[in-house]
């Protein structure tokens, strides 16, 4: 057995130093060729996606080399206006003061949409309740109502369930369903939400408890739950969450979500965003829970 | 101590040397906790910091229901753990017929290599369901069903440990006890048991730091929801741990920020918790030798 040990540690620190060794050896080699340079900052909700594009376009095009950061919109915007990004993500559009900054330093900020954020509201399959208003949402998750009953379903307590506070689907939650998009509210969750880990624990535990109200990104969720028609703030029209009904701006909890360039793009920044809204692009936009821009709506 | 060869002396030294790095590297590992977690003291004020509220990103920073929603899983992984991994220890050193125990020994010991995010698994897929509805709660992830697996993660440490113990309790002390007419029961819970006392109390010591500092499934299973725990029910409520928030938390967090400072802070309260674990372990153990070694002389 201690014999056994012994070889598993020289193993392992032989493919480490081979590691060492490749990688060292890859970074020569790359060094010397002619390389063009994408700076990418801002949404910190856009972030991964922004991750996952570069990564898949280096790999299609090994001449280019994006560098994306995080740091939130906002960030990404004054980086744009002081012009040391070449693309800056947002997922809120840009704001007239910023717009008249940026054009007093002489940069122009030009704006695409390159997917949407939709979150839908979910309960188990056998919950009677189709449909909730934005404010009733709101109303369960800062405790005030506490049984389903009150919204017309059967005399069960609601469990509230969340993803984690370190997710930007929880903060878009937080400041458009529990506040209601009021800047001043500081209401918050009320305490007993539970605040789950990923995504397969919300969908578990929805798909099982008949107690439970979820919320996740529209792209996470799975036939296993049923999704919730909303009514926004002033409307008493219900719709239920679809790729449809995000890029046709009838459901309530959804936003574009937008990268900023200075001027018109033009070579390599130009090709990365076409790039952007092809099929396959929008493919991971699709997989890392996110809508996919339609065609049609462009 | 005069050492003929070079190379006895060579390795003396490094025997020396990875002696002492454990010490150093205990050393550094406090120093960054406190340079880090500090600073938490004078940014938040203890009133805020020992309030009853965590929601770090509007700066609500109360610990208070972290640390007690740590002490009850720990203390629910406990009643479980002890009384079954001490039973299985007795039944496998003083009843279990050799080739029994030839097999349960390596798979208790497998058990302990489990992967805790597979007992995680477990945990959302069938015990948090079954939890629901035969104790029918309103959500089966809660402090129990935590407890329940940290058990579960915390009885092969527990039984591996206690029992070597009592293995290591000399043969002749059950001979005699048998001899003076005492049953087998007798014998177990008369002599063996008090002889292997400190081994089983560093068990149930070694089991406790496992359970506390276990992160992953508690973080799948107990809903972190920081709840204050305030009566015995809790235990049948979701709560949120100290080291499922530095867990879930650390990865997004802003270097050098208040809400970083403050992860550090908890991340000294678990340490301090640990030293306290082990410090009691040492010392029972050290105080029941001085015993054992006035009953023999």
């Amino acid at each position: 057995m201690r014999f056994f040990h012994v070889i598993c540690i020289y193993a392992l620190l032989a493919s480490l130093s081979a590691c060492a060794v490749s990688g060292a050896s890859a970074g020569a080699q790359v060094s010397p060729q002619p390389q063009t340079y994408l700076e990418n900052k801002g949404s910190d909700t856009i972030v991964n996606l922004a991750l996952a594009w570069a990564e898949k376009y280096q790999e299609l095009h090994p001449e280019v080399r994006i560098s994306v950061t995080g740091g939130g919109s906002g960030t990404g915007i004054t980086a744009l206006i002081n012009n040391t990004v070449d693309i800056a993500n947002a997922s809120r559009k840009i704001k007239a003061e910023e717009i008249e900054e940026a054009r007093k330093k002489g940069i122009e900020p030009v704006e695409f949409t390159i997917a949407r954020d939709a979150i839908a509201v979910i309960v188990h399959p056998g919950n009677p309740v189709e449909r909730l208003t934005l404010q009733q949402i709101s109303a369960i998750y800062t405790g005030e109502i506490n049984n389903w009953s009150e919204l017309g379903g059967e005399d069960r307590p609601i469990v509230r369930l969340s993803r984690e506070t370190n997710s930007g689907t929880h903060v878009y939650f937080l400041e458009e369903v529990i506040r209601l998009g009021d800047k001043a509210d500081k209401t918050i969750f009320s305490a007993d939400t539970l605040l789950l880990p990923s995504s397969e624990g919300i969908i578990a535990e929805v798909s099982s408890n008949p107690n439970a109200i979820g919320y996740d990104g529209l792209g996470y969720i799975t036939s296993h739950v049923k999704m919730l028609a909303v009514a926004g703030k002033n409307s008493q029209e219900y719709t239920l969450p679809s790729i449809e009904s995000v890029n046709a701006g009838t459901y309530p909890i959804s936003r574009d979500l937008y990268m900023y360039t200075n001027g018109q793009p033009k070579g390599i920044i130009q090709e990365y965003l076409d790039w952007i809204h092809s099929s396959e692009a929008q493919e991971i936009v699709r997989e890392l829970g996110f809508v996919p821009i339609l065609e049609t709506s462009d | 101590m005069e050492s003929k060869h070079p190379l006895e002396f060579l390795i003396t030294w490094f025997i020396r040397l990875t002696g002492y790095s454990s010490i150093f590297f205990v050393v550094l590992i406090l120093f960054f906790l406190v340079s880090e977690g500090l600073p938490a003291l004078s940014e938040v004020s203890l009133d805020t910091l020992f309030s009853t509220r965590w929601y770090p990103i509007e700066s609500y920073y109360g610990i208070l229901p972290l640390i007690l929603g740590s002490l009850v899983v720990t203390i629910g992984a406990m009643l479980i753990a002890v009384p079954f991994g001490i039973g299985t220890a007795v039944y496998l050193s003083e009843v279990a017929r050799p080739m029994v125990r030839e097999i349960l020994k390596p798979l208790v010991e497998i058990l302990a290599g489990l992967p805790s995010v597979m007992l995680g698994f477990l945990g959302i897929q069938v015990v948090s369901p079954f939890l629901r509805e035969f104790l029918d709660l309103p959500t089966g992830l809660t402090a129990f069903a935590g407890s329940l697996l940290l058990g579960g993660i915390a009885i092969p440490t527990i039984v591996s440990i206690a029992e070597d113990a009592m293995n290591n309790v000399p043969q002749s002390y059950r001979q005699g006890a048998l001899a003076l007419g005492a049953t087998r029961w007798q014998t177990m819970w008369g002599v063996t048991f008090p002889a292997a006392r400190s081994g089983i109390i560093t068990a149930i010591m070694l089991g406790l730091g496992r359970a506390i500092g276990e992160t992953m499934t508690v973080m799948m299973v107990t809903g972190n929801a920081p709840i204050m725990p305030n009566s015995i029910r809790a235990l049948f409520m979701p709560i949120r741990t100290m080291t499922a928030t530095i867990a879930s938390e650390m990865g997004e967090v802003a270097a050098g920020s208040i809400h970083y400072h403050v992860l550090f802070f908890i991340g000294i309260v678990l340490f301090l918790l640990a030293l306290i674990v082990n410090i009691t372990a040492s010392w029972v153990s050290m105080r029941k030798q001085t015993h054992k070694e006035r009953v023999l002389s």
